[in-house]
């Protein structure tokens, strides 16, 4: 099993399920739904928050809390 | 014949989607400000107008806060929700949203839709949306929408009359977004029905589900009716920009120049149209001394309102160079990548990178710093923010720091290349910063919280500011500043004027004793000068400050600076005003500036008043005291907790004393 918090700069895979209600809550709002392609896009500078790619956009979040979003590889 | 129709607008969307600059472009100057009940965010309205088939149309507009859906998880948000529940129904909503990021936008949309309100959707930022290649069927999505969706740039205007067109025509969608079946079941009659509902932690799977509905929707729409090139691509430029921007080491080196310039220019290029301001209101006066009759009247107009007004009057070029850069830096995205960058370093102080952006904002004032922490939803985090945000040095310091500095050093010192005033200008800032940053770590370490702390934001495509949209945003603050704070400023000023050129009885004895004196022979220089102390110091406020002087003796303050730190709670600017009616208000034949009487202000034995350390006693009382009404009502009303406002006041007036004592008795 796999988290966003995981991926390498410059990967994508698919959100499968995000596992922290009050978070799913949120990124629901901004689109980050289960089924979506995410990219990672970069890291700040002392390595927390990350900053990913999703249908267009460009999303920041911390280190733990990707580590709520399970993903699927994709090739 | 012409006909008037007015028509209610409410601007709703997401953050980042242009809102404001869409609600400057429809409104321009006419723009007011005032609170929405119950609450102290800034309400921003507006008028437009519209004339079609001779009919007059006054739009009179209502700029809600960003928000994602109509679901709220901030304060901001619960803003937007219950003012378009309460007013929805006899406005028209217009749904904001960025139209090179539709999918997401279409969210609040749908919602809005399902609520049976006159809605027309405005497609912001329609120029990029070309640029990149994207293309929408408006008339298809329309038509599935069934409402109008018009194609604008609020930067430039285009496609602001068609908006205008659109609202005066709008219908209600028969549209419908939403699973009736499933909320019929949960008993719900209609969608308004359930967002209406107390919000109960069951609910969360419902909102869920509403959400994963309407995504499929607007993907099926979407995937139908827009052609994006790719969709993980994001603008090249912006990537590019953020390669530097966000880099490990040129990061930080661009914030701190930006933040060096920003004091530098405050300090340095305000001082020129400060100087002609102050040069243009002792003109003035001079004319008015020598051309209204010399009686109470006159005195009042010229020593008490128009020294009131100058107060306000001067401090407006380094206001509105404050309010410039912060729009500039908000605007182009770039306070993001700030929040960004810092999260980390920010959360080891107990705060949020969000916490930047009220930091920096609090340079220029206090009040709507704290209401900017709205975007923080973790409660110890926000409450930490709130508590630390006076001690950043605000604008309304800028003149205190600028007159005592002057007095403490000669404007021609240089370190390097640098002005020495300039420099100790920005100490002032570090040491209120430094402060700010040692407050939090103690509070993080007392405040106990289990709460999760959320560090989501987006990070918006690089935008060039748009000049016009900077110039009415900067405007707008500087116009609300000015009759805001000057309407406190200058009462002030006229009670200060009455409660100094009038006393009790030992004030009348010495009035008579001038007047014998002046029977027998004109009054010199000195005789006189010392007639107007002895007035001042039984005048009303005279009495006052010597009421408080024990308590600020020690740090080398007199009765009068105490009669400026009394009035300083009004605003800490008034402190400038002041000392410039207290000395004035006797001394109607000089017209000098208060520096230079201040320069000339001696101690009983003969000694020169206004020292290097009083000066730096002052300038670091000033730093540290929460000498600002505003700010502890909006303490008090953005926490809701007395305990909280009374320990943020006395935390801050006891660092305030300590080290003031400590500079003056060393």
């Amino acid at each position: 099993m796999k988290t966003l918090a995981q991926l390498k700069q410059g990967e994508k895979a698919v959100i499968n399920q995000i596992t922290e209600q009050s978070l799913e809550r949120k990124l629901i709002d901004l689109g980050c739904v289960p089924g979506e392609k995410v990219q990672l896009s970069k890291t700040a500078p002392l390595g927390c928050p990350l900053a990913i790619t999703i249908s267009g956009f460009e999303l920041s979040l911390r280190k733990d809390e990707a580590a709520y979003i399970i993903v699927d590889s994709i090739a | 014949m012409s006909k008037d129709a007015h028509t209610n607008v409410l601007l709703i969307g997401n953050p980042n989607a242009g809102k404001t600059t869409l609600f400057n472009a429809l409104t321009g100057l006419h723009q007011k400000t005032g609170n929405y009940a119950g609450v102290t965010v800034d309400k921003y309205t507006g008028i437009s107008s519209y004339n079609s088939k001779g009919i007059n149309h006054k739009l009179s507009i209502t700029d809600l806060p960003g928000t994602y859906s109509l679901f709220p998880k901030s304060l901001d948000e619960d803003v937007s929700f219950n003012y378009l529940m309460e007013h929805g129904q006899e406005s028209v909503v217009v749904v904001v949203c960025d139209a090179t990021n539709l999918k997401r936008n279409l969210l609040l949309a749908t919602q809005v839709i399902d609520l049976k309100l006159k809605t027309v959707i405005a497609l912001n930022f329609f120029d990029e949306v070309e640029k990149q290649n994207i293309k929408i069927n408006i008339n298809a999505l329309s038509e599935m929408l069934g409402l109008s969706l018009v194609a604008v740039n609020s930067r430039n205007g285009e496609g602001i009359e068609n908006l205008k067109k659109a609202i005066t025509e709008a219908q209600v969608s028969k549209a419908s977004f939403y699973d009736i079946n499933e909320l019929n079941k949960k008993g719900f009659a209609n969608y308004t029905n359930f967002l209406s509902q107390p919000k109960k932690e069951s609910n969360n799977k419902l909102e869920v589900s509403d959400k994963t509905y309407r995504y499929s929707a607007i993907n099926y729409l979407t995937a139908k009716h827009i052609i994006s090139p790719v969709d993980l691509k994001l603008k090249q430029l912006s990537q590019n920009i953020d390669k530097i921007i966000t880099h490990k080491i040129f990061g930080y080196v661009i914030l701190l120049i930006i933040l060096f310039l920003m004091f530098q220019s405050i300090f340095y290029i305000a001082q020129f149209p400060m100087q002609w301001i102050e040069d243009g209101f002792m003109y003035l006066k001079e004319f008015l001394k020598n051309n209204l009759p010399s009686n109470k009247i006159s005195e009042l107009l010229i020593n008490g309102v128009i020294s009131g007004i100058s107060g306000v009057v001067i401090f407006i070029p380094q206001i509105a160079l404050l309010f410039l850069f912060i729009t500039i830096l908000e605007d182009s995205g770039y306070m993001a990548r700030a929040s960004f960058i810092l999260d980390k370093l920010m959360k080891r102080f107990g705060l949020n990178g969000k916490s930047v952006i009220p930091l920096i904002s609090g340079t220029a004032c206090a009040v709507p710093s704290i209401m900017a922490t709205r975007t923080i939803s973790n409660y110890k985090e926000r409450i930490i923010t709130i508590f630390i945000l006076p001690l950043i040095s605000c604008s309304a310091r800028l003149p205190v720091y600028t007159l005592l500095i002057s007095l403490m050093i000669k404007n021609t010192s240089k370190v390097f290349l640098f002005n020495l005033q300039g420099v100790m200008l920005m100490l002032m800032y570090a040491l209120g910063f430094a402060m700010t940053l040692i407050t939090a770590w103690i509070l993080k370490k007392v405040i106990k919280n289990k709460e999760n702390s959320f560090f989501i934001m987006e990070l918006p495509t690089y935008r060039l500011p748009h000049v016009r949209n900077i110039f009415l945003t900067v405007i707008n603050k500087v116009k609300i500043f000015v009759f805001d704070a000057g309407k406190i400023i200058v009462s002030i000023s006229i009670i200060l004027w009455i409660l100094s050129n009038y006393g009790g009885r030992e004030f009348n004895k010495v009035k008579e004793q001038r007047a014998l004196f002046e029977k027998q022979q004109p009054l010199n220089d000195s005789v006189s000068n010392h007639f107007n102390n002895l007035e001042l110091e039984t005048s009303y406020i005279g009495t006052l400050g010597h009421v408080i002087e024990p308590v600020i003796k020690p740090l080398g303050f007199d009765w009068k600076i105490g009669i400026a730190i009394i009035t300083s709670f009004a605003a800490r600017e008034v402190f400038v005003g002041t000392m410039a009616t207290i000395y004035e208000s006797r001394d109607s034949e000089n017209v000098m500036s208060i520096k230079e009487k201040l320069m000339l202000e001696q101690t009983q034995d003969g000694k020169p008043m206004y020292t290097f350390k009083l000066c730096l006693s002052l300038l670091l009382f000033y730093v540290f005291a929460l000498q600002c009404m505003s700010t502890i009502a909006t303490t008090k009303r953005e926490t809701k907790s007395t305990f909280i406002t009374i320990m943020q006041f006395v935390y801050m007036f006891a660092l305030a004393y300590l080290s003031s004592f400590i500079a003056f008795n060393i």
